[in-house]
């Protein structure tokens, strides 16, 4: 023997196993145990089944795609290491060459017939708003009849909320990554309540956006201008620690937003009247600084975009018919499967009855990390979900299990710091049977509704083995 | 038939096999309750069902939890339904341990992170979902045992090439016993540490050399399983050559036995070539018709390193009375064991022909599909084989499949001899003689009834160390009429000269041939 060379088999027979990691029959690792060996049980379950595909098969071929590994690690340092600032404030029109008679909404492409109310409710509202019909039912013929087109956000860059619906006149946060140079784009938050994002459309709703574009967004964008750009990713980053989400919590964002703006805003040189109803309409609304974090989070997962052989999922979004994921390693084609009605929690006498399925690209938050994922680092938001502390934590520990890696910016607390999990694995959530936890709101099911509760929502699994199927097929072959 | 009976599935409800025989076992033994299968509704297990007249519901899967309730009335039913629950909340993990305790880790990889200091992975899930563990032990930079069967080829060979680049090992898979730094991983007998290092593509097979050369107080260093297909044309030896590599380099190893079938030729030869040009020496071990038995391989590595060798024990059945019975000819063995098979059928069939089996010598011998001996002459079963164990445990765990078997051969007027195997150690059933003796007794009695004379020979492959006791287990089989050895060829020998005794006289073991 030349002891110059290491031990064989990195030092498997030097000497006892302190540990044992054991997935499978527990008589075999009581027989461990028996022998005084320390063991690491793995509560292991079948994968996820799907009609018409081998999913053990179709696993062990994308596991062992040589690529992955490398994949998977450039796509999620990509991810976590993309930065997010806010560079301005625009009309969409101009910020992302929207031509009228054309919307974005929210989710995978879906044709009217196949609509929900609440998106047929925003369409019909924006399609007012822009003056392209006189009515809401003047504008759901012309919508039936074609007469308009609408894209996912996500097509252009964009992420919506609920409905996610943008219109040309309506303006947007662009943020910019600073690391990579992407841009992401998000309409300004309307409020709670009757609003067109839930898939309201009466006049208050639409005296209102006409407001957010003549002053709100205006007034924004010189403050911005002035004080900018605003960091957002520091921002998610302390109001994790201060009891926000960053998906159906952001009061501690949306304060934060506003001392670093108020300054310029006042000093903008706007009427004082304006500034005023300004600073009260987002201090007023505690998710204004959502339609931030969201865009923050869509430049994280475009980062990740197009690594091939990677199974990290870059965008989760639904249009209120269907839930879909795109994946790094399979381009921009959607997985989809029917959107599930969230549990949780109704507003005044509504009841599950009334709750449109689930709608929104706000699940870029979980995508990227944080929302859901984030649950245990904002205990006063889980009995507005539908839950308690404990079930915060666990479900925050719980996604670790289906995450590539943690970020070292978005940390919990109350979980010693931890990252929060982070880049959601096709694999591991067919392995895990563990589906992505999404704190979400509800639409009402009938246009023109609004809002009518929030609650936890899940995708359907099938999305999920689609994926991966997808995956299989583009591995070289073993 | 009277009573009552219930068929429930639930869907997605997952335990392993083991422990859904532990949760049988206490339904069935619910009062009022005749019948009681809890299983996952696999092939095999919905075949059981119905098999038991309680045909599973159409569209339950390998991933349903199946119920199969057999009663005197619906209320002791219900009242097994009852025992279900306990027994299955019983199984389930707390879900929480309280504030910011983590849920227990649902993949390979999870629980390597957890566990930085382990050196090792087991995994025994079901075959098709073993890769994706496996390599999750790899890149957690883990050697792997894989006991997990019906593993395809194709993902073995990848396995074990992911392996080669990390400088790791992959046992298996199919790999029933590995002995690491005198830890027993999967079905391992105690062993004393010493100068013997194991390479073993048979996991049955290394049991019976680990467990004679402790008989004759000679210790083991490590057993490296490679899993019955490593030295195939297809894999090509590849943990084999790992694992010689590394027992040469090991200093507390003075010698290597490689226990195999007969390799793949070209293979045996790069294998031989490699043993040669190591250090250390390496004893081939090569089972086959035409071979040397395994105490004989064990005998030589005894002498090899020193050691005295001493003749494996045997302990003699119980008198009974045997008057006027008549010995019919054919000999059945029932193995939980495949080498062990492997090697009973070589003696047997060497002094009495061709036996038929699942696993058969010559493919000429090979049981029909359904595995029916009725009229098949001298056959052997090994009941372990991947066939039989899709979605249920191995006979050593459970041995219900034995049992309902051992009772089926007894009751063939053609039958005269049976033959088992009894495998002791770690990850085995933790005390067969419990169920196998009482089933022994009755089988020979029934025998006795029907005019015939049944002899139970059992191959005892145990050390003193084990925890199931071997001298309780020998004395115990021994008791219930058994004669019982130590020595899995001895043991074949006896029970060939059993079945060729003169069909009137009163049959004694012949003289043992010693090895």
């Amino acid at each position: 023997m030349n002891r110059a060379t290491p031990a064989p088999l990195s030092g498997l027979l030097a000497g006892p196993p302190a540990a044992v990691v054991t997935a499978g029959a527990s008589l075999l690792a009581d027989a461990l145990t028996a022998q005084a060996v320390a063991v690491e049980p793995v509560d292991w379950r079948p994968p996820l089944a799907a009609d018409g595909l081998d999913v053990p098969a179709a696993l062990a071929r994308v596991l062992a795609d040589p690529r992955r590994e490398e994949a998977d690690a450039t796509a999620v340092g990509r991810m976590l290491a993309a930065g997010a600032q806010l560079v301005d404030v625009r009309p969409a029109s101009e910020a992302l060459g929207l031509e009228r008679g054309t919307f974005l909404h929210a989710g995978p492409p879906v044709a009217w017939e196949a609509a929900s109310g609440p998106l047929r409710g925003a369409l019909m509202g924006a399609a007012v708003l822009e003056g392209l019909a006189a009515t809401p039912e003047e504008a759901e013929r012309g919508l039936a009849a074609g007469a308009f087109a609408w894209e996912p956000c996500h097509h252009h860059r964009a992420v919506g909320p609920m409905a996610g619906v943008v219109s040309p006149s309506m303006w947007v946060f662009e943020l910019e990554d600073p690391v990579g140079g992407g841009r992401a784009y998000c309409s300004l938050n309307e409020g709670l309540g009757k609003v067109l994002r839930y898939g309201a459309y009466g006049p208050e709703v639409l005296d209102r956006l006409r407001w957010m574009s003549a002053v709100l967004g205006p007034l924004l964008q010189g403050a911005v201008r002035a004080a900018g750009p605003v960091d957002v990713r520091a921002i998610v980053a302390q109001m994790l620690q201060m009891g926000d989400e960053g998906h159906n919590r952001n009061r501690a964002g949306t304060l934060m937003l506003l001392r670093e703006l108020l300054p310029a805003l006042i000093d903008g040189g706007a009427p004082s009247s304006d500034v005023a109803r300004a600073a009260a309409f987002v201090s007023g609304n505690d998710h204004f600084f959502l339609n931030l974090v969201m865009p923050a989070c869509k430049l994280a997962t475009d980062a990740a975009r197009d690594v091939p052989g990677s199974s990290l999922v870059v965008a989760m979004a639904r249009n209120g018919t269907e839930f879909g994921i795109q994946v790094s390693g399979t381009g921009d084609r959607w997985f989809t499967g029917p959107a599930q009605v969230p549990e949780g929690l109704f507003l005044g006498d509504y009841g599950p009855q009334d709750a449109n399925p689930d709608i929104g690209d706000s699940a870029i938050t979980e995508t990227a990390g944080i929302g859901g994922f984030a649950m245990a680092a904002a205990p006063a938001i889980v009995r507005f979900v539908g839950g308690d502390v404990e079930l915060a934590l666990a479900t925050t520990q719980r996604m670790y299990e289906i995450t590539l890696a943690e970020s070292p910016s978005y940390q919990v607390p109350v979980l010693g710091f931890r990252g929060t999990p982070t880049g959601i694995d096709v694999t591991r959530v067919v392995r895990t049977g563990i589906l992505p936890q999404i704190n979400t709101g509800m639409a009402g099911r009938v246009a023109g509704t609004g809002q009518v509760g929030a609650g936890l929502v899940t995708p359907p699994p099938g999305v999920f083995t689609a994926a991966l199927a997808a995956l299989a097929e583009a591995a070289p072959p073993a | 038939m009277s009573g009552s009976t219930r068929v429930r599935v639930r869907p997605g409800a997952y335990h392993d096999s083991v422990s859904l025989m532990q949760v049988s076992g206490a339904v069935g033994r619910a009062p009022g309750v005749s019948a009681a299968l809890v299983a996952m509704a696999t092939p095999l297990n919905v075949e059981l069902a119905a098999g038991m007249g309680l045909p599973a519901p159409e569209g339950a899967g390998p991933n349903d939890l199946l119920v199969a309730l057999r009663g005197e009335d619906e209320a002791a039913l219900d009242g097994a339904e009852q025992v279900l629950e306990q027994a299955l909340a019983g199984l389930s993990a707390p879900a929480s341990a309280g504030w910011g305790a983590p849920p227990p880790p649902r993949t390979t990889a999870a629980a390597a992170a957890r566990a930085a200091d382990a050196g090792l992975a087991l995994v025994s899930v079901p075959g098709p979902s073993a890769c994706a563990e496996a390599l999750d032990a790899l890149r957690a930079g883990l050697s792997v045992m894989v006991f997990s069967d019906n593993v395809p080829v194709e993902q073995e060979v990848l396995l074990k090439d992911e392996a080669a680049r990390r400088d790791l090992l992959v046992m298996g898979p199919d790999c029933g016993t590995a002995v690491v730094a005198g830890v027993g991983l999967g079905f391992a007998n105690a062993v004393r540490p010493g100068p013997v290092g194991l390479v073993a593509a048979s996991g049955t097979g290394a049991q019976q050399v680990m467990a004679l050369l402790d008989a004759s107080g000679v210790g083991v260093s490590h057993c490296l399983g490679l899993g019955g297909r490593d030295l195939s044309a297809a894999v090509g030896g590849r943990s084999a050559r790992q694992a010689l590599r590394a027992l040469d380099a090991d200093p507390a190893t003075e010698l290597v036995v490689l226990v195999s079938k007969p390799p793949a030729p070209e293979v045996a030869e790069e294998v031989a070539a490699l043993a040669a040009s190591l250090g250390t020496p390496v004893q081939l071990a090569l089972l086959g018709p035409d071979r040397d038995d395994l105490t004989a391989a064990a005998r030589a590595a005894v002498e090899a390193v020193g050691g005295t060798w001493s003749a494996p024990e045997r302990w003699d059945p119980a008198g009974h009375d045997d008057a006027g019975l008549r010995r019919a000819p054919v000999l059945r063995g029932l193995f939980a064991g495949g080498t062990l098979c492997d090697e009973a059928m070589a003696v047997a069939a060497r002094a009495l022909g061709p036996v038929r089996s699942n696993i058969p010598l010559d493919p000429a011998w090979a049981l029909p599909d359904d595995l029916a001996t009725a009229g098949a002459g001298h056959a052997m079963l090994d009941l372990g084989d991947d066939r039989m164990t899709q979605g249920r445990a191995h006979p050593m765990i459970d041995q219900r499949t034995r049992l309902d078997r051992l009772a089926q051969e007894a009751d063939d007027p053609d039958v005269g001899v049976l033959l088992l195997d009894v495998v002791l150690g770690h990850g085995a059933h933790p005390d067969p003689a419990s169920e196998l003796a009482p089933a022994l007794g009755a089988a020979v009695a029934r025998a006795a009834g029907q005019g015939r004379r049944l002899d139970v020979v059992v191959s005892l492959c145990g050390t003193d160390a084990d925890p199931q006791g071997l001298r309780q287990q020998a004395a115990a089989l021994a008791g219930a009429g058994a004669q019982v050895h130590r020595s899995n060829a001895a043991a074949a020998r006896a029970a060939v000269a059993l079945a060729t005794a003169p069909a009137t006289a009163p049959a004694t073991a012949s003289p043992e041939v010693p090895a």
